[in-house]
């Protein structure tokens, strides 16, 4: 579909009752993004260092998100992500005292910003609350969510639907070119907070979105 | 809407005549680059060696794109713009040259729409993500430069009635902001 095949982001969900045996787990990743890579005819758009700029030749390494969960399986969910629309996303370390308000302000403001660069309609992943890093985190791990499937809290389902609505009366609509369809669902995540901070992550992704999953 | 067809290479009248919101098809040769091989090209310029571009600027269109490798029996990958604002730091020194038409996604600086009106340039918009589809109006294609760079090497295209939207005539119009006016709900 897109000639940007993306950087290989992969979520590693480890059973704790699963043991591996021989070999370095994230060395066979590694090769596996080689090989897919490789002989998939995908593109290479990885460079060894930020400022250096050499491309790697093969799209590794991937970045790997690992949680150890109970159980006895080892799931795999790759998701390819874009550049184009990975660099119109954004975080802010917001006050307690910005509160929901603030944070619709925060979304709109980045889709506004972004406009026809991520390749709309596009998917916002929001993550609310945790550090900074977390935050992020939660705002990727909201894009893997199937478009359709509701947040289970109720609130946060509101506050999904109320800002769909609001993203899409911007008027940016589909290639940034004019129209209502901007976005085509908003997915929030959020995670417990410190006292003194409300960080807010969004992480967009564009139509061209690729997850795969398989469980051992 | 009306579809106007361009065959490069352009003059000035050609690009001067078009305005935003307008379908065009290209045809003819084109060529590519994105953020390494323009940093080289505008090194070149700035160093007044311009004899060493990859190919002469004047009257010509370059896509801003890397496209994925090509199949056994393909002529091309793969091949969608990237966006373009990453250019923006190099665009204004080609169209100097007498580039005629960039095409990628996304918004341009002001500086680039101001060159565009300077130097009689436009700035048209293919459709982000329909790579494939797009590769479709690519009839032939080869590395013409920087080969190190992969993806991002020099290509020319010999291209078909390549669709693309102009997005920023040479009157300093932009069609990203026209659009939303249309639709946004006050
Ligand atoms: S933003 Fe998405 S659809 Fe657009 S070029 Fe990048 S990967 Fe492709």
């Amino acid at each position: 579909m897109c000639q940007d095949t993306g950087y290989a982001v992969i979520f590693l969900e480890l059973g704790q009752d699963v043991r591996i045996e021989g070999g370095d787990l994230y060395e066979a990743i590694t090769e596996g993004v080689r090989k897919g890579y490789t002989e998939g005819y995908l593109r290479k758009s990885i460079v060894s260092h930020p400022l250096e700029r050499k491309n790697t030749g093969d799209n590794t390494p991937p970045v790997i998100h690992t949680t150890i969960v109970p159980g006895e399986n080892l799931r795999i969910v790759v998701a390819p992500k874009g550049g184009g629309s990975e660099n119109m996303s954004a975080i802010k370390m917001m006050k307690p005292a910005d509160g929901v308000e603030g944070v619709k302000d925060f979304v709109l403001e980045v889709a506004k910003n972004a406009g026809p660069n991520p390749c709309p309609p596009v998917i916002f992943g929001v993550g609310i609350g945790g550090t900074m890093e977390k935050a992020a985190l939660l705002a990727k791990e909201a894009l893997l969510r199937e478009i359709g499937e509701k947040n289970e809290d109720p609130n946060m389902a509101a506050l999904e639907d109320e800002l769909l609505e609001k993203i899409n009366n911007l008027g940016i609509g589909p290639q940034g070119l004019g129209g209502r369809t901007f976005a085509l669902a908003v997915h929030i995540k959020t995670y417990a907070a410190h006292i003194a901070s409300l960080p807010v992550a969004v992480n967009i992704n564009c139509h061209a979105a690729r997850h795969k999953e398989i469980v051992f | 809407m009306t579809q106007i067809r361009l065959t490069t290479p352009l003059t000035d009248e050609d690009v001067e005549k078009l305005r935003i919101g307008q379908q065009v098809l290209i045809n003819g040769v084109i060529y590519t680059g994105r953020d390494a091989a323009h940093k080289r090209m505008v090194d070149l310029i700035k160093a007044g060696k311009e004899n060493e571009l990859p190919f002469d600027p004047k009257g010509q269109i370059i896509y801003y794109v890397g496209p994925s490798p090509t199949k056994p029996g393909k002529v091309v990958g793969s091949c969608g713009p990237t966006t373009s604002y990453r250019m923006d730091p190099y665009a204004p020194e080609l169209y100097k040259l007498g580039l005629k038409v960039s095409i990628g996604k996304g918004k341009r600086s002001p500086e680039v729409i101001e060159a565009m009106k300077k130097y009689k340039g436009v700035y048209v918009a293919a459709i982000g993500g329909a790579a494939a589809l797009i590769a479709k109006s690519i009839k032939s294609a080869k590395v013409i430069a920087y080969p190190d760079l992969g993806a991002e090497a020099v290509h020319e295209f010999v291209v078909e009635d390549f669709p693309v939207v102009v997005v920023n005539d040479t009157l300093g119009g932009d069609l990203y902001q026209e659009g939303i006016k249309i639709y946004a709900v006050k």
